[in-house]
């Protein structure tokens, strides 16, 4: 039974008041702390974030010091995932979706990418560190923080793309299975072309994670003060989320501000990588209509 | 047409196909016993010198000084301080925005404002580390102007704005899955919105609100750049949230970048650490996992 029959009229209106205020107040909040995060790194940093500070090797002297080597790790970075993480996590979902058989091993293997998107961002580090850098001889290397992102974001990029492949209608499969494609002919030609801007959306958001990552690429590169920049994959590297956290752990104050000058540089090529995804995702929907 | 010889190539470039699909998805199985398996092996050379009781029962951790201590107690509780104060703000916060979003909000706010809450999701951590350094900390120094610089609070109430959207997007998927004949039946009863809000909605999205904290609760045990840069680097066994304190993950980044030679006795207790924060976290997503196998309702 519902509790409101003994109360009075009064109190119920300011019950109802009430639930709603904190309601509206619980999103005020969460909405003005994106403000403030976004708005105190601009106020901080965006003084600072000039041509030369993104051209310009890391310094003892703030006045010198940019952020050169960090940003070309972060593309060397997320171009060797992208390229690694890309057949893999299809394949994955693939797999998954047009051919596995409904069996335990299926299970098995979908209960186990489910648990592995849980797992810290640090574990991963710890990961890399032991199989890549060490077991694998890699070294402190592009190539192993590029292998440990992979297996890092594979997870998310599998569950994006069997949405993207769920998401084409059976009768298409139906039809082409009809006339005598084989499975791989049905996925190549008929499923993947209709689900790949989902897939490219899915994947473009996953990478714009990995840019951003910190924690794994800490144990994997382990660099504080970086001169050069990475050449080949094998060579050392460091990326912009360590260069900013570097900065930060720095007492004087300059050096936080070249921090905030770091994080906006950060953020603008997280903007610029989803609005890339939005724009998939908003011209395969308007060819759809 | 094809000829024999060219369909039986096919049906074996089929065949080879398949098995490429079947090896990337078994990548996955693979990379959790490779998680386990480097941080088992690694540990397993940490144990043969450190007892394990001494490990999980000790109070003290100061592997870097003499004489050394390996007792992981400070850490944990480090984690679990940081854990409290973030989960505390992003499950009313979280709740409560749901419950907006899904109940009072009209259809156009609820689309404008739920993607943008999810951008909180999205900022990198190390933002929200400046963000506790150079904001949150100098605030809450008005307040208690004793507090030092490195502290488990900032770290704890900055974590827990980033965790919100994780609280309130899953919470809202639940709430809006509650049928509207449930909400009917209690409006017809004479039940006013607050009413069906807090005896109809909730209660039946409780199983998806509380896999929503758990989650949270994981990612928070989890969250490695704001404890690294915010709440200090000091392992203490307190729960007063003005001290300086050191997370397990902390730990690690701590180690990581230090000069600490790899493969050393010191090196190898970022696995150790590493291996009980995995434990951890796995126990509970497990929870999770049983929670909303155990009690989701589909209405």
């Amino acid at each position: 039974m519902l509790k409101t029959g003994a109360r009075k009229s009064g109190g119920r209106a300011l019950m109802g008041r009430l639930v709603y205020v904190l309601a509206l107040l619980s999103v005020a909040i969460s909405l003005l702390s994106l403000v403030v995060i976004l708005g105190d790194a601009l106020a901080d940093g965006l003084p600072y974030l000039t041509w030369r500070f993104v051209t310009s090797f890391p310094s003892r002297f703030p006045t010198r010091a940019g952020i050169l080597p960090a940003l070309i790790g972060s593309v060397w970075l997320v171009l060797l995932t992208a390229l690694f993480s890309f057949p893999l996590g299809v394949g994955a979902a693939i797999y998954l979706e047009e051919y596995a058989p409904k069996n335990r091993v299926t299970e098995f293997i979908q209960v186990n990418i489910a648990n592995l998107a849980g797992v810290p961002s640090i574990v991963y580090g710890l990961l890399g560190l032991g199989l890549f850098v060490d077991a694998l001889a890699l070294g402190r290397s592009v190539l192993a923080g590029a292998l440990t992102m992979t297996l890092l974001i594979l997870p998310v990029i599998i569950m994006a793309s069997r949405e993207a492949l769920r998401s084409v209608p059976k009768l298409y499969r139906e039809g082409a299975f009809a006339l005598g494609a084989t499975r791989w002919e049905v996925t190549r030609q008929i499923v993947l072309p209709e689900a790949l801007p989902g897939i490219l959306t899915g994947t473009i958001i996953s990478l714009s994670r990995a840019i951003g990552e910190a924690a794994p690429m800490i144990a994997i590169a382990a660099l504080v003060y970086v001169t050069f920049v990475p050449l080949s994959p094998l060579d050392r590297f460091t990326v912009l989320p360590i260069q900013i956290y570097n900065w930060v752990n720095l007492p004087r104050a300059e050096f936080r501000n070249l921090a905030a000058a770091g994080i906006i540089l950060l953020l603008a090529v997280l903007v610029a990588m989803n609005s890339v995804a939005i724009a998939i995702r908003y011209r395969h929907q308007r060819k759809a209509v | 047409m094809k000829g024999v010889k060219g369909r039986a190539d096919a049906r074996r470039v089929e065949g080879l196909i398949e098995k490429a699909l079947f090896a990337s998805a078994a990548l996955s199985v693979f990379t959790t016993l490779a998680i386990l398996g480097v941080l088992v092996f690694e540990a397993y050379g940490f144990f043969s010198q450190v007892s394990i009781v001494e490990f999980l029962t000790g109070t003290q951790w100061t592997p870097l000084f003499t004489p050394q201590h390996f007792g992981v107690l400070p850490l944990v509780a480090g984690t679990f301080l940081v854990t409290v104060i973030g989960v505390g703000v992003a499950v009313p916060v979280g709740l409560g925005a749901a419950v907006f979003l899904s109940e009072y909000a009209p259809e156009n706010a609820r689309r404008a404002i739920k993607p943008v809450l999810e951008i909180l999701a999205g900022i990198p951590t190390v933002v929200y580390g400046y963000f506790a350094l150079t904001f949150v900390t100098p605030l809450l120094q008005r307040v208690f102007p004793e507090m030092i610089v490195f502290n488990a609070l900032s770290a704890g109430l900055t974590m827990g704005i980033m965790i919100i959207p994780m609280v309130s997007s899953l919470s809202e998927d639940a709430m809006l899955s509650v049928p509207k004949s449930l909400r009917e039946g209690a409006y017809a009863l004479g039940a006013q919105k607050h009413e069906v809000v807090t005896q109809i909605v909730v209660p039946s999205a409780l199983s998806g609100i509380v896999s929503s904290i758990i989650l949270a609760i994981s990612r928070a045990i989890g969250e490695t750049m704001i404890v690294s840069i915010a709440a200090g680097s000091t392992p203490r066994l307190t729960l007063n949230p003005l001290e300086s304190i050191q997370t397990m993950t902390g730990y690690i980044t701590q180690i990581s970048l230090g000069e600490t030679p790899f493969g050393s006795l010191e090196y190898t207790t970022i696995f150790s650490v590493g291996l009980t924060l995995f434990v951890m976290v796995l126990a509970v997503n497990l929870v999770g996992n049983y929670v909303t196998r155990r009690f989701w309702r589909s209405y």
